[in-house]
């Protein structure tokens, strides 16, 4: 006969002993990695901090409201950037997306990997580094930010679409190949309707996500809002920098809104 | 009689007006010539930098891992180690705020300061908050990780609100009329409802935490990404390339890591 336990436990001592165990990993990992992260911090200015958000705080009461003036074209500009960014970024992606897809590749063997590498590539270096670098190459301004822009959108609206593509319904496909259509014909009449919804979803959706990005692209000197947030910061104005973050806020909040009727109405 | 046209044409889809599809058409064309215009490119300039440009991709096929691997090898360190840090302290954080800002188990107070505590740290973007991290506690990857930790705050707490929101009200139900408090309701209705789908978000978020710790290191929050400042600045593309691959690589590992554990968890 076994004897059993005289309370209700959930799991048995052996799993408890592994979670345990598990547990015990992650806290030793943890402060492990703590002693390493702040094996070069000063102290000192940590401890200094409250007062220093404090002064900071201070000197950014009130913001400038007449500073207003100088955003006005360094918000055009951030939006343009966003905007025409977003468009070369939809234009490139298009074809990478259905090289990608699964049902559209035109030669899976080759075309796919090369087009997965490009989508993953762009993917994972975020559009300030992207930034960095193409102002280094072609000198700071508007034209490194859209295409930094453009760069990173390519694999945010390539991977969303060509999942798109791969989820069409295949006997739409097959109703129009039946009528003896061509390839192409089969794309646009068969595929394209299919996925025109979905793609503009995803292209208001990045564009959204571009206005937030590109107001910060002029910290490395890519144009628009963050050449004079940067400016401000160098140069301790405070107030300044106070009004540039209510204008980003307000464009962020305005763009979101409008991103979200807009796929609102599609969807 | 009707005549009815002799060759058929696909109906428009989204905008079936007419009407306002040639406004549309014409604001973004006139939009198009605007926004080209104010665009003013220094041609001279590009043309000097394509000699860098074709340096850079030199660097990106021949990277240059050894020359610089000091300071790329401490980059990495602390890019990982803010990651891992900042995530296990904001998750820790996210939990409670995340709790009180689910709208069926707290009151309504409680309820509105954590969904504000959410809306503020959703809606500065991460360099902003780097920004001011290092102005307040120094440079180095303290900074970073306080900003990564802000960041996960806000992802997380959203994400495990909805998430308890959206359980099994039979469940938290059964547990309530045994007379439970309203710590056992949370130990047994709620937490073994959404605790795989919090293991899966915290690993997300970690991968999120990777990519973001390679991008605040520009403003000097510490990381991998104040080597690739570095080393851009210097004009050493090729040690710039060695960098930008490795963060390619460890975001590629560190997403398909978390993707795999994420199905072997759910």
């Amino acid at each position: 006969m076994t004897d059993f336990p005289d309370h209700w436990q959930h799991r048995t001592p052996r799993v408890r002993l592994a979670i345990w165990f598990g547990w015990l990993c992650l806290v030793a990992l943890f402060v492990w990695c703590w002693e390493l992260m702040t094996a070069r911090t000063i102290w000192s200015f940590v401890w200094d901090a409250p007062t220093q958000a404090a002064d900071i705080g201070s000197r950014m009461f009130p913001p400038r409201w007449t500073y207003v003036e100088n955003l006005l074209v360094p918000l055009w500009d951030t939006l343009n950037m966003a905007t025409l960014g977003t468009i070369l970024g939809v234009i490139l992606a298009v074809p990478i997306a259905f090289l990608a897809a699964r049902n559209t590749s035109p030669f899976p063997l080759v075309t796919r990997p090369v087009a997965l590498f490009i989508i993953v590539a762009s993917r994972s270096i975020n559009s300030l580094i992207w930034a960095l670098l193409l102002v280094a190459v072609l000198g700071p301004g508007l034209l490194a930010g859209i295409l930094a822009i453009a760069l990173r959108s390519i694999g945010f609206i390539g991977k969303l679409l060509y999942e798109a593509i791969e989820e069409t319904d295949i006997r739409q496909v097959e109703a129009i190949t039946a009528t003896g259509a061509s390839g192409s014909q089969v794309l646009t009449y068969a595929i394209v309707p299919q996925v025109l919804p979905a793609f503009w979803g995803i292209t208001v959706f990045r564009w959204d996500i571009n206005i937030r990005e590109s107001s910060i692209l002029g910290l490395v000197g890519a144009g628009g809002l963050g050449l004079n947030l940067q400016a401000s910061i160098s140069t301790l104005a405070w107030p300044q920098v106070t009004m540039i973050m209510i204008v980003i806020l307000a464009t962020v909040v305005l763009s979101e809104w409008v991103s979200a009727k807009v796929r609102q109405a599609i969807i | 009689m009707t005549s009815y046209p002799t060759t058929w044409r696909r109906p428009p889809q989204i905008f079936t007006d007419r009407r306002w599809r040639i406004a549309l058409q014409i604001g973004a064309l006139v939009y198009l010539v605007f926004a080209l215009g104010t665009l003013d490119v220094n041609w001279a300039r590009i043309a000097d930098g394509a000699e860098r440009g074709l340096r850079f991709v030199a660097g990106f096929l021949q990277p240059d891992f050894t020359s610089r691997w000091r300071d790329i090898s401490i980059g990495l360190v602390e890019s990982l180690t803010m990651t891992l840090t900042a995530t296990v302290v904001g998750v820790a954080i996210s939990v409670p705020i995340g709790i009180g800002a689910a709208r069926n188990i707290t009151p309504r107070w409680v309820y509105m300061v954590c969904r504000s505590i959410i809306a503020v740290s959703r809606s500065l973007q991460e360099i902003i908050v780097a920004i001011f991290f290092v102005a307040m506690f120094g440079f180095g990857p303290f900074a970073g990780f306080l900003t990564l930790v802000f960041g996960t705050i806000g992802f997380l707490s959203k994400l495990l609100a909805e998430d308890i929101e959206d359980i099994d009200e039979s469940q938290a139900e059964a547990v309530r009329s045994t007379g439970a408090s309203w710590l056992q309701l949370i130990n047994y209705a709620i937490q073994p409802q959404v605790m795989p789908r919090l293991i899966g978000l915290s690993l997300y978020r970690l991968d999120i935490n990777f990519r973001e710790s390679a991008v605040i290191g520009i403003v000097g929050a510490g990381g991998i990404g104040a080597t690739l400042n570095t080393a851009i600045d210097r004009y050493e593309y090729d040690s710039a390339g060695a960098i930008l691959l490795i963060i390619i690589g460890l975001v590629l590992v560190a997403e398909y890591s978390s993707s795999y554990l994420r199905k072997f968890l759910q």
